[in-house]
């Protein structure tokens, strides 16, 4: 049985930011009708390279950390890493049931009971109806919520019971790989802090971490590994204490790269 | 979900005894790879999204069902408004046009009802994947199941709407018999061309935002270009205005059967050929385009 793996092998990214004007049809017919003078206007899209030949091989058991300023590329890889965003070169291959928590509410409808939640939820992972209905007892159980509460819409929840059922969806239905971004944690201290437990028996039990984040201390109680990102590239890869240390080292060095 | 506040209630949550959770299933089962083949990664999008079909016809069906949720008839209110308006216009256009109701009522039910269809699949297939992309973004999702839950979700409320027909079936001596079934071969063929147009218009949309509201406005003359509420025959001498219509072969194919009417020959033409072009159009552009459509929603 072939163990979770991510491998990354010379995978570039770029993007275009649209104007205004590069998105309007009626725009794009008349520049092409003028001679496509209009359309080559300063308002053109603007390119922006992502990613450049990032290499990365994540192995079962890896904990990894993305460190690097803004704009550096954390996001964009960790979209290449959930399979969302199809680089431009490159060749990606992931191994493992994976699950990103950029949103712990992502793929729930407010209009939708409960159960349609948990249901939706474990679809959007890939698991089949009947895998999902093996978890859902786990699912209610950790969620602390009741059956008849289940059964309402979950606009009519609290905040704290949407949080609730949100994230013993996403953790009861175990993936093997787990990719995360740091706003998780940082936008909210409090949840941080009540989660920590369940989240670090998820850490503890997922085989693949990869995390994207500002925050030094996260890194060194989750991770094993860290990779250096920056504008796109990646400047190294290894021990977390070691690649933290040369990070702070090169945005001592160059300090309007800082944040 | 922006209730982000108020998480002190959660508390009570983490004295839960730690659970155990089952044991994943096999790594193997969940492979993601790119390609630089692009007709091999479309291949493996459109075989996923088939493969997946709990998950849209999922969505599909919770689209419909929570648009009508809070009204006490359900999704039948859409029924109810239907009926309304084709009682309305069948009254309406019945005196102005000089015809029997009892022949114009089933014409006027039928050709609203799949214009409905049809214009819907036209007018929400620009949504296709923008009205995702919050999941697009985010997922690994096949792309191709997005316009698989526009044509279900319409399907639905066009089943709906076809209680009308139902209805009048028993009201009116509408002359049909088992040759009205050959509707849902037509009906299929609508499916089908829905399909290609959601993804197709789906995917230009998503690069330029300006083109729902282009296609709004089209529909909207095309409804008075079409013999919807106007009979064909009425307007003599200038069936060519009518031929060219390629709205009024898609209608008719579903229409003529329910109304005991042959289907022209010719309209299966314009229909077969308005199919194959748009599928071999949406292939090509699917196959080139795919993989920027998370970029561009």
């Amino acid at each position: 049985m072939e163990a979770p793996c991510i491998q990354l092998d010379d995978v570039w990214l770029d993007y275009s930011i649209y104007g205004a004007k590069t998105r309007s049809l009626r725009h794009a017919v008349a520049s092409l009708a003028t001679g496509r003078r209009v359309w080559r206007g300063e308002d053109g899209p603007t390119r922006v390279q992502a990613l450049k030949g990032i290499d990365l091989d994540i192995r079962d058991g890896d904990r990894v950390g993305l460190i690097g300023s803004n704009g550096a590329g954390k996001t964009t890889l960790l979209r290449v890493l959930a399979g969302a965003m199809w680089p431009a070169r490159g060749h990606v291959r992931r191994v493992g049931l994976t699950s990103a928590l950029f949103d712990v509410y992502l793929g729930m409808n407010s209009e939708a009971s409960g159960w349609d939640n948990i249901t939706l939820r474990g679809l959007f992972l890939g698991l089949s109806v009947a895998e999902i209905r093996s978890h859902t007892e786990e699912i209610v159980s950790f969620s602390g919520l009741s059956r008849d509460q289940l059964s309402r819409p979950v606009r009519t929840f609290s905040s704290g019971m949407a949080l609730r059922l949100a994230l013993s969806v996403s953790t009861c239905l175990n993936p093997h790989i787990l990719l995360m971004d740091e706003w998780i944690w940082v936008s909210d201290a409090d949840f941080v802090q009540r989660a920590q437990q369940r989240m670090n028996d998820m850490i503890r039990q997922t085989r693949i971490l990869v995390i994207a984040t500002h925050a030094d201390y996260l890194i060194q109680q989750m991770c094993n590994k860290a990779v250096y990102l920056r504008h796109g590239e990646v400047i190294s890869v290894g021990p977390v204490d070691e690649t933290l240390a040369l990070y702070h080292a090169r945005r001592a060095a160059q300090p309007e790269e800082a944040i | 979900m922006e209730k982000r506040n108020g998480i002190g209630e959660v508390a009570a949550l983490w004295t839960v005894a730690n659970p155990v959770c089952a044991t994943p299933a096999r790594p193997a089962r969940h492979v993601w790879e790119t390609t630089s083949n692009r007709t091999a990664s479309m291949l493996r999008d459109i075989s996923a999204a088939l493969r997946r079909w709990p998950l849209w016809v999922r969505l599909g069906w919770q689209d419909v069902m929570l648009r009508y949720r809070r009204s006490l008839l359900g999704p039948f209110w859409l029924t109810l408004s239907m009926g309304v308006m084709i009682g309305i216009l069948g009254v309406i256009y019945g005196n102005i046009l000089r015809l029997p109701r009892v022949q114009y009522l089933p014409f006027l039910a039928t050709g609203v009802i799949v214009w409905g269809f049809i214009s819907a699949l036209v007018s929400e297939g620009c949504q296709t994947f923008i009205e995702s992309d919050w999941l697009i973004r985010q997922m690994d999702l096949p792309l191709a199941m997005f316009p698989m839950r526009v044509v279900w979700r319409n399907l639905i409320v066009f089943l709906h709407n076809a209680v009308i027909y139902l209805l009048l079936l028993l009201i009116l001596p509408i002359p049909v018999g088992w040759g009205a079934l050959a509707a849902i071969p037509a009906l299929l063929i609508l499916m089908a061309n829905g399909l290609w147009c959601g993804a197709l218009l789906g995917m230009i949309s998503a690069r330029f935002r300006d083109l729902p509201q282009i296609v709004a406005s089209l529909m909207q003359v095309a409804f008075f270009a079409t013999p919807i509420i106007w009979s064909a025959d009425a307007l003599t001498g200038n069936s060519g205005l009518v031929s060219a219509n390629p709205f009024f072969h898609l209608v008719e194919i579903v229409r003529a059967p329910l109304i005991g009417r042959p289907v022209p020959i010719f309209s299966w033409w314009v229909v077969g050929g308005i199919s194959v072009a748009g599928w071999a159009m949406t292939l090509l552009a699917f196959r080139h385009f795919h993989r920027r459509i998370s970029y561009w929603v």
